[in-house]
């Protein structure tokens, strides 16, 4: 695998809550990319700024400082609603709690990137059902989430995050709900199944079991990056 | 923007109890809306029952007069000078007083004797049976066959009555338009008879009836008659005062205004509630939205479309379930006053609207304010 053109180029990325004396710096001065056709782990002590960086990357979180180029958009400098777009088509989200909503299907719950596309209901459903076979889980499609074991709700978030086709994909503790062997199947599959050259997946873990599936891996500590590892992902 | 409202129904209609909680709350409170309105203006509509049913553009009558029961009797000049009016077609008395009938069984039964001007007769009943001109007949009187017929013994033509120790017989038996408010049976009869029969002070027309040349004759009619130190009003002018009457005089618009806005204030605390609580399960995952990629406006519309969607839903089965309830009880009350109107339909369109858009302006406040860096912190 290759990892030659930029996916995600972050300079100079800097976040604090609070003011004056309360002040905190959750990040400082990030600068770092990632490349499409790699995991890149995120890592780091709870409170080390993980999620902050991963909001700043994904165009959640507004940075105080620093610039956050994706395809060469720099898109900070967005307006709400493009960035809101921008968001929709380029990047995928699995939310550690996955956020699915309860009263609609699965098949439902992972056509939602594609009803915001203004995508016909039914159409959208039918090609979520598509992702939810990719993901395992087409004879799920028409549960509700209660129904479904931790793991799968997991695949059907991935499966959400999927049905977009973004170049991008963003995970937040992947496993934290997971237990070991269902975490680590889940990560394997990213691997195999949805990582082309054409994409990028970001993860946020501080789970030791799956570090060795990732390309490379970014530990922080009290916002600052601590060291960069590059790996060969073990044996899937 | 119509998969996003698509969503928003799926969410809305899928979570079942919560949106059979806002229906219900949003169909009682229509329910009862509608019919406190349904209720006034059937009364009001009642309470003008003799000026809807004797027909006259324009009424003669005592400035002191507020509703058409109450009347003060003017002087036999009045009709005089009304009749030599400019632009007066025609002037007729009217004569318009309460009275008892003593019935077979010896009880006696309130009653509303109307005296129609002897030479025109203008203002007659329309009749079902019999015939008017009886009414010129000894002692004849044409009964209403309305909801109150039955206290009268549901009199046949020639059944005969005692009113104020005179002799009375039905010659006629009318329908009119609408009973009266009170729950008494009424009675025409000539006006000469009625101011013979019923005892009067020394003045005996109740109302001067007067028919304008033309419709632009109604305001230099009303500057004679005010001239005169009366008031003229034409029949919509009357309805009005009469309606103004009972709202403000009486408590009876006070109170029914009251329930109304209780009504509303119940439907407003019920969906108002149970839709907030349905934004707050939900607001994570409308942060979610937020993060993968949905627009401010675009939640906006959903959750307005929401609002209005169980709004407009609740109104339909209010209007039914009222529409219904109404029917059943003239079924079995025919007196009951009740009268559904464009306005009273519209008052509970605008205040149901008003409960959607304060229900869907605290959810959008709340979905607007939440920060999708929350979802990613938990």
């Amino acid at each position: 695998m290759t990892m030659v053109e930029a996916a995600i180029e972050s300079s100079g990325l800097t976040r604090w809550f609070g003011e004056g004396e309360t002040r905190t710096y959750a990040v400082r001065d990030f600068s770092f990319t990632a490349y499409f056709g790699e995991i890149l782990y995120i890592v780091g002590p709870s409170g080390s700024g993980k999620t902050t960086l991963l909001s700043m990357i994904s165009g959640i979180l507004r940075p105080n400082s620093g610039t956050v180029t994706i395809e060469g958009i720099d898109i900070w400098r967005l307006d709400d609603n493009a960035l809101a777009a921008f968001r929709l088509s380029k990047i995928g989200f699995v939310f550690q709690d996955y956020h699915l909503f309860p009263r609609l299907s699965a098949a439902e719950n992972a056509a939602i990137p594609l009803i915001l596309r203004r995508r016909r209901w039914d159409e959208s459903v039918a090609e979520a059902e598509r992702d939810l076979d990719v993901v395992g889980l087409k004879s799920r499609a028409n549960l509700l989430p209660v129904k479904l074991s931790g793991g799968e709700q997991q695949r059907v978030a991935i499966a959400r995050a999927l049905v977009g086709r973004p170049d991008i994909l963003v995970l937040d503790e992947p496993t934290a709900s997971l237990d070991g062997e269902t975490g680590r199947s889940i990560l394997t599959f990213l691997r195999k199944s949805i990582l082309t050259d054409r994409r990028c997946i970001v993860i946020v873990t501080h789970d030791p079991r799956i570090l060795d599936l990732a390309n490379r891996i970014i530990t922080m500590e009290d916002g600052r990056l601590v060291r960069i590892e590059e790996r060969t992902p073990g044996e899937v | 923007m119509l998969g996003i409202l698509e969503l928003g129904y799926k969410l809305l209609v899928n979570d079942r109890p919560k949106f059979f909680a806002l229906l219900v709350g949003i169909t009682f409170a229509v329910f009862l809306m509608i019919e406190m309105t349904s209720l006034f203006s059937g009364a009001m509509y009642r309470a003008s029952s003799t000026v809807t049913n004797i027909g006259a553009k324009m009424w003669v009558m005592d400035p002191a007069v507020q509703a058409v029961a109450n009347t003060i009797p003017l002087p036999d000049y009045v009709l005089d000078e009304v009749r030599s009016a400019a632009g007066v077609k025609f002037a007729v008395p009217l004569y318009s007083g309460g009275a008892l009938v003593k019935l077979r069984d010896g009880t006696y039964q309130s009653v509303t004797v109307v005296g129609l001007d002897d030479e025109s007769l203008f203002g007659r009943p329309e009749l079902i049976e019999g015939d008017i001109e009886n009414i010129f007949a000894e002692n004849g009187f044409i009964v209403v066959k309305d909801a109150e017929f039955d206290k009268l013994e549901n009199p046949a033509i020639g059944a005969e009555f005692e009113l104020n120790e005179h002799l009375g017989r039905i010659v006629g038996i009318a329908h009119v338009a609408t009973s009266g408010l009170f729950g008494v049976p009424t009675l025409y009869t000539t006006f000469n008879r009625a101011r013979e029969y019923i005892p009067n002070s020394r003045f005996t027309i109740s109302y001067v009836l007067v028919e304008p040349k033309s419709p632009t004759d109604a305001a230099g009619i009303k500057r004679q008659v005010a001239a005169m130190g009366y008031v003229a009003l034409t029949q919509e002018e009357f309805d009005q005062r009469i309606s103004t009457f009972y709202i403000y005089q009486t408590g009876f618009g006070i109170n029914l205004l009251l329930m109304t806005a209780i009504s509303f204030i119940v439907g407003l605390s019920i969906s108002g509630q149970t839709y907030y609580t349905f934004i707050l399960e939900n607001l994570d995952k409308f942060g979610a939205l937020k993060a993968i990629g949905a627009k401010g406006y675009e939640l906006v519309a959903m959750i307005l479309f929401q609002a209005v969607f169980v709004a407009l839903t609740g109104l339909g089965l209010g209007i039914g379930a009222c529409a219904l309830m109404i029917w059943l009880a003239k079924l079995y009350l025919p007196s009951y006053a009740a009268m559904m109107t464009y306005g009273g339909l519209g008052l509970a369109f605008g205040m149901v609207m008003v409960i959607a858009g304060i229900s869907g302006y605290a959810g959008i406040r709340k979905v607007l304010r939440i920060d999708p860096f929350d979802i990613f912190r938990g």
